[in-house]
C-alpha cells in the first residue's frame, strides 16, 4: 500500500466505479478504497435495478422519447422545488449519454422487468440487476489497471487548507494514511448509522430497516461535516417506503416491498386505520407511506386484504399471514381483535354497495368509502371474502440526503470555497440535487453523471 | 410450505425470492416461466430445474448469496432439484443411484464394457470377414449392441412418461418440437440472454467458452450416431459393408463427429476444473467428470480406429472404442447423458406454457 497513488477513490459503489473508470482511462493511476468485503461491494448500487435517462429518440431498450424538460418536471412534482436547478438540468442532460457509456464498459440493459411496464420509456432496467452491473464496471475497472482494496475503510481525510493531503484506511485492524495527488468522494449516505439516524428523527428511527448496505455508515462525511465542509440537505431527509415488516435490519433491498396498500386497508398496532390508503397508484404513493408508518407507535403498520385481493399485486418474498376470519387474524398480527373487527366492519359498511364492475386496479377507480375518517378514495372494496390475509409494514430507509455540497464539476466546498483536489459523487452528494422526495432511477443517475465529472476533473487536475 | 422433499422445498423458497425480485429475468427462459405463477408445487419446480442449464449468470448476478441470510444459490438449488428428479424418474432407480452419484461405477462399467468387447473378440472370432468385422463379426456386434441400444431407449421412454406426467405436460405439436429444438440447437439458454454466455470459469466474467464447447459435444455426437446409423443402413439395406472409404456418409459424419467429440469434451473437462463447484450439484461432480471423460474417450477412440486402420492396433483400438460406446449406451439412462432427454423434454414443455392455447 506504500505507491503514491494519482487518484484515490473513496467507496465502491456505482459513483465510485464511474469515477475510478474515468480516471483511469484519462491515465490516472488509481486506488479504490472501498470498505465493504467482496461479497457485499457495491453497496446500495447493488441493490438497484434501472437508470433514469432522457432521450430524444429510442435509444438501446428505451421506447419513444423523454425529454429535458419533462425529466426535469417529474423531478419538480417530487421535490416539491427543492433541488438546484442548474445542477438538475446539467445531470439530466448528462444521462442521455451515459447510457452508452455504460454499454461501452460492460452494462448490459433488459427491456423493463415484467410487473414495470409503466417505466419502459423513462427507465433503463439492467440485465441481472445492480450487482451484475457492479461486477461489470468492477471488471471494466481492474482490466484499466485501478487497484481495488477490500475491507478497507476511511476513518479520516486530512486537509490541509483547501488540499486533501491523505486519507486514514482501516484495513484488516491496522490503520495507515495513504497519499494521493487527487481524491474523489463516493462512500454513500449514512443510513447505515442507526444513532446518527436517531439523532436526527428520535428513537423511532431504531424500529427502521434499512433497505440497502450496512457499510454506509456515513463515516467520511461525518468527519468532512466535523472538518467544515459545506452541507446540503436535511438530515431528517430520508428515502423511506413501507416495507414488508418481517424484512432483515439491513440488505433486504427490493424483495421486501410491498404492493398491497391500495387494495387492503391499513391499521396501527391499535388497529385503527390513519390514512387513505386509496390515494393514487402505488408507484406515486409507496414513498409517503414510510413516513406515514414512522409516525405511528412503534413504527408499525398491518395491511389487511382479503382473498378478492390477493393477487393484484406483485408476490410477496415472505408468505401474508392467513386466517378464516377477521378475529383469528388479528390474533396472528398480535392486534386487538375486536378493535379490528370493528375497523373492518365500518370500513366495509362505508363502501359502495355494488361495486362489482367498476373496481378496476390498475386505474384510479373511484370506488370511495362514504362517511369514514379518514377515507379510502379509491379501491374500497368490502374485505369480506375469507381467507383474509395481513402483512405487517415498517419504514425502510433507502437512503439519507443530507451531503456534502458541489458545484457542477463536483466539486467539494470548503468554508472557504472550493477544495482544490476533492470531489465527490452519488448518494453523499445527491442532497444538492434531491431536497426530498425521490424519483425512481434518479440516484443512479446522480452517481453515473458525478461519478463520471468527478472522475475526468480528478484526472485533469492530475494531468 | 413443504413440497415433496427437502430439496424441492429449499428450490421453492429460493423461487419465491426470485419471484419477488426478478431482476434475472433475462438471462434464460426460467425467469419468465417462474414469473407466470405465484406459488410452486413439485411438478413447477421440477420442471424450472430441467429448464435451467446451470449457466450460473443469476448466481453472480445476486445481492443475496451467502453470507446474506436469504442465502440464494439458484443454479445449486435447481442442479440438487434437477438431480433429484433424474433419479427419481429413472427405470429401475437403484441403477440412477449408483451411476450419478459414482463416477467409479460408470468407470467399471467402461472397464466390463471393453472387457466384454475384448472376450467377444477371442471367443467369437469369425472366420472370415473385412476390417474390423475381422475382428468382431456383424453378427456378433449386433447381438451385443442391439439390446444395448433398445434396453436405454426403454427405460429413458418410461423416465420421459414420468417427467412428462409430474410436470402436467400435455399433447405436444409440432410447433412446440420445433421451438424446443431450435432452442437446444443454438443452447439458447447458455447464451446469457444477449450472447455474454455464461459465468462459469472465471467467477461473473461472461464467456461463451462452455456453450460452445457443449455445442461440440452435442453435435460431435449427434454426427458420430449419424454415422453409425447411415452405416447400419448401407449395411442392410445397400448390402454395403465396411469399411467405409473417407468419401461415405458413415466417414463424413463420422470423422468431424468424432473431432467435434473430442474437442468439445476436452473443453468441457477444462471448464469444469476451473467452475465452482458449489454452484452444481457437488456430490455428482465426479460422476459428472467420468462421464464427460467417456464422451471424450468414444469419440477420440473413434478416430484413432480410423488412423490405425489395417495395423495391428485394430483389435485393441475396437475393443476399446465399442467398449465406451456399449458403457456410455448402457448407463445412458442412469447417466448425466439423461440431462440431453429430459432437457428437449423441459424445452418443449417450456414451448407449450408459453404458447397460451395449451393450458
Ligand atoms: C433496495 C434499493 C433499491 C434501489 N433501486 C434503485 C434503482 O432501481 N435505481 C436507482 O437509480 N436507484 C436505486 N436505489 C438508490 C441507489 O442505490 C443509490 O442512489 C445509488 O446506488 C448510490 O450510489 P453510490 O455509489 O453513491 O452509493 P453506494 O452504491 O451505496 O456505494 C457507497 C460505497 O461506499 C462504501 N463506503 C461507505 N463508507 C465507506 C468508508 N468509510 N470507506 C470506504 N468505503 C465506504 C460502501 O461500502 C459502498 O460500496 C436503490 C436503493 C436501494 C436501497
Ligand atoms: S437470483 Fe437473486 S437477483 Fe436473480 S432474480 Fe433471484 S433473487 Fe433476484
Ligand atoms: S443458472 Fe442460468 S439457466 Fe439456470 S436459472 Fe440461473 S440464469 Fe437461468
Amino acid at each position: 500500500m506504500s505507491e503514491p497513488y494519482d487518484l484515490i477513490v473513496v467507496g465502491g459503489g456505482n459513483a465510485a466505479l464511474c469515477a475510478a473508470i474515468e480516471g483511469a482511462e484519462k491515465g490516472c493511476s488509481v486506488l479504490l478504497l472501498e470498505s465493504a468485503p467482496k461479497v457485499y461491494r457495491g453497496g446500495n448500487s447493488r441493490h438497484t435495478r434501472n437508470f433514469r435517462c432522457m432521450h430524444q429518440g429510442p435509444l438501446s431498450v428505451l421506447t419513444g422519447s423523454y425529454t429535458e424538460d419533462e425529466y426535469f418536471d417529474d423531478l419538480m412534482r417530487v421535490v416539491n422545488g427543492k433541488t438546484d436547478r442548474h445542477l438538475a438540468r446539467m445531470c439530466i442532460r448528462e444521462s442521455e449519454k451515459c447510457l452508452p457509456w455504460m454499454e461501452a464498459h460492460g452494462v448490459r440493459f433488459q427491456p423493463s422487468l415484467s410487473g414495470t411496464l409503466s417505466l419502459s420509456r423513462t427507465n433503463a432496467f439492467f440485465l441481472g440487476g445492480g450487482k451484475a452491473l457492479v461486477n461489470a464496471y468492477y471488471r471494466t475497472a481492474e482490466n484499466l489497471g485501478v487497484t481495488v482494496l477490500y475491507d478497507a475503510e476511511v476513518t479520516h481525510i486530512h486537509l490541509d487548507g483547501n488540499r486533501v493531503t491523505g486519507v486514514d484506511v482501516r484495513s484488516k485492524g491496522e490503520t495507515a494514511t495513504l497519499q494521493a495527488r487527487a481524491f474523489v468522494l463516493a462512500s454513500g449516505g449514512f443510513q447505515g448509522d442507526i444513532d446518527w439516524l436517531c439523532r436526527a428523527w428520535g428513537p423511532s428511527a431504531r424500529n427502521f430497516l434499512i433497505r440497502g448496505t450496512p457499510y454506509n455508515r456515513g463515516v467520511v462525511l461525518r468527519d468532512m461535516l466535523d472538518q467544515g465542509a459545506e452541507s446540503v440537505g436535511d438530515p431528517t431527509q430520508c428515502h423511506a417506503v413501507a416495507i414488508d415488516g418481517r424484512a432483515p435490519k439491513f440488505d433486504g433491498g427490493i424483495v421486501t416491498r410491498l404492493d398491497c396498500v391500495p387494495f387492503s386497508i391499513v391499521v396501527n398496532n391499535q388497529g385503527a386505520r390513519f390514512y387513505d390508503e386509496g390515494e393514487d397508484v402505488w408507484p406515486k404513493r409507496y414513498a409517503i407511506w414510510g413516513r406515514l408508518v414512522a409516525a405511528q407507535p412503534e413504527q408499525v403498520g398491518y395491511s389487511i386484504i382479503d382473498s378478492q385481493s390477493l393477487e393484484l399485486f406483485m408476490p410477496s418474498v415472505f408468505p401474508p399471514i392467513k386466517a378464516d376470519t377477521i378475529k383469528d387474524l388479528a390474533r396472528r398480527l398480535g392486534l386487538p381483535g375486536e378493535t379490528l373487527k370493528a375497523t373492518v366492519d365500518s370500513f366495509n359498511a362505508a363502501c359502495p354497495t355494488d361495486p362489482d364492475g367498476s373496481f378496476h386496479p390498475t386505474e384510479l377507480d373511484g370506488l370511495a368509502t362514504e362517511g369514514l375518517d379518514p377515507p379510502k378514495t379509491n379501491w374500497a372494496r368490502p374485505i369480506t371474502q375469507p381467507p383474509f390475509y395481513g402483512y405487517s409494514l415498517r419504514p425502510g430507509v433507502t437512503f439519507t440526503y443530507l451531503g456534502l455540497k458541489v458545484d457542477e464539476t463536483a466539486r467539494v466546498y470548503g468554508a472557504d470555497g472550493p477544495f482544490a483536489n476533492l470531489w465527490a459523487a452519488g448518494e453523499i452528494m445527491a442532497g444538492s440535487i434531491l431536497g426530498q422526495g425521490y424519483l425512481a432511477g434518479f440516484g443512479m443517475t446522480i452517481g453515473t453523471v458525478f461519478g463520471r465529472i468527478a472522475g475526468q476533473e480528478a484526472a485533469s487536475h492530475v494531468a | 410450505m413443504s413440497l415433496d422433499t427437502p430439496i424441492l422445498t429449499e428450490a421453492a423458497r429460493q423461487v419465491d425470492i426470485c419471484n419477488a425480485c426478478r431482476y434475472c429475468e433475462g438471462y434464460c427462459s426460467v425467469f419468465p416461466a417462474m414469473f407466470k405463477e405465484r406459488t410452486f408445487a413439485s411438478g413447477d419446480i421440477t420442471q424450472l430445474a430441467n429448464l435451467c442449464h446451470n449457466c450460473r449468470g443469476c448466481y453472480y448476478a445476486c445481492q443475496y448469496v451467502e453470507p446474506h441470510e436469504f442465502a440464494l444459490n439458484l443454479p445449486a438449488a435447481l442442479a440438487e432439484a434437477r438431480q433429484e428428479s433424474w433419479e427419481r424418474f429413472a427405470w429401475p432407480r437403484a441403477a440412477a443411484r449408483v451411476f450419478h452419484r459414482s463416477g467409479v461405477a460408470l468407470a467399471g462399467a467402461l472397464v466390463v464394457g471393453i472387457a466384454l468387447l475384448f472376450w467377444a473378440a477371442a471367443a467369437l472370432q469369425p472366420a472370415s470377414g473385412k476390417g474390423f468385422y475381422a475382428v468382431l463379426s456383424h453378427t456378433a456386434m449386433v447381438a451385443i449392441f442391439l439390446p444395448a441400444f433398445l434396453l436405454p431407449l426403454t427405460a429413458i421412454g418410461i423416465g420421459l412418461t414420468r417427467y412428462w406426467a409430474e410436470v402436467g405436460g400435455t399433447r405436444v405439436t409440432l410447433a412446440h418440437l420445433l421451438e424446443a429444438g431450435r432452442s437446444a440447437a443454438s443452447m439458447r439458454n447458455l447464451a446469457g440472454g444477449q450472447g455474454q454466455g455464461c459465468n462459469f470459469e472465471d467467477e461473473d466474467r461472461f464467456s461463451n467458452a462452455r456453450r460452445h464447447a457443449h455445442q461440440a459435444v452435442m453435435w460431435g455426437f449427434l454426427l458420430c450416431f449419424a454415422s453409425t446409423s447411415s452405416g447400419t443402413v448401407l449395411h442392410y439395406v445397400f448390402d454395403m459393408h465396411a469399411p467405409y472409404p473417407l468419401f461415405s456418409l458413415p466417414k463424413l459424419f463420422g470423422v468431424p463427429g468424432g473431432v467435434l467429440l473430442t474437442a468439445g469434451a476436452t473443453g468441457l473437462i477444462w471448464l469444469k476444473l476451473r467452475a465452482d463447484r458449489g454452484l452444481g450439484a457437488p456430490a455428482v461432480w465426479g460422476a459428472e467428470m467420468i462421464f464427460v471423460l467417456l464422451l471424450g474417450l468414444t469419440g477420440f477412440s473413434g478416430l484413432a480406429l480410423y488412423a490405425f486402420t489395417g495395423t495391428d492396433a485394430v483389435p485393441a483400438l475396437l475393443a476399446i472404442h465399442l467398449g465406451a460406446v456399449l458403457a456410455l449406451f448402457l448407463s445412458t439412462p442412469y447417466s448425466k447423458m439423461a440431462h440431453g432427454f429430459y432437457r428437449v423434454a423441459a424445452l418443449i414443455r417450456d414451448a407449450q406454457i408459453k404458447d397460451r392455447q395449451t393450458p
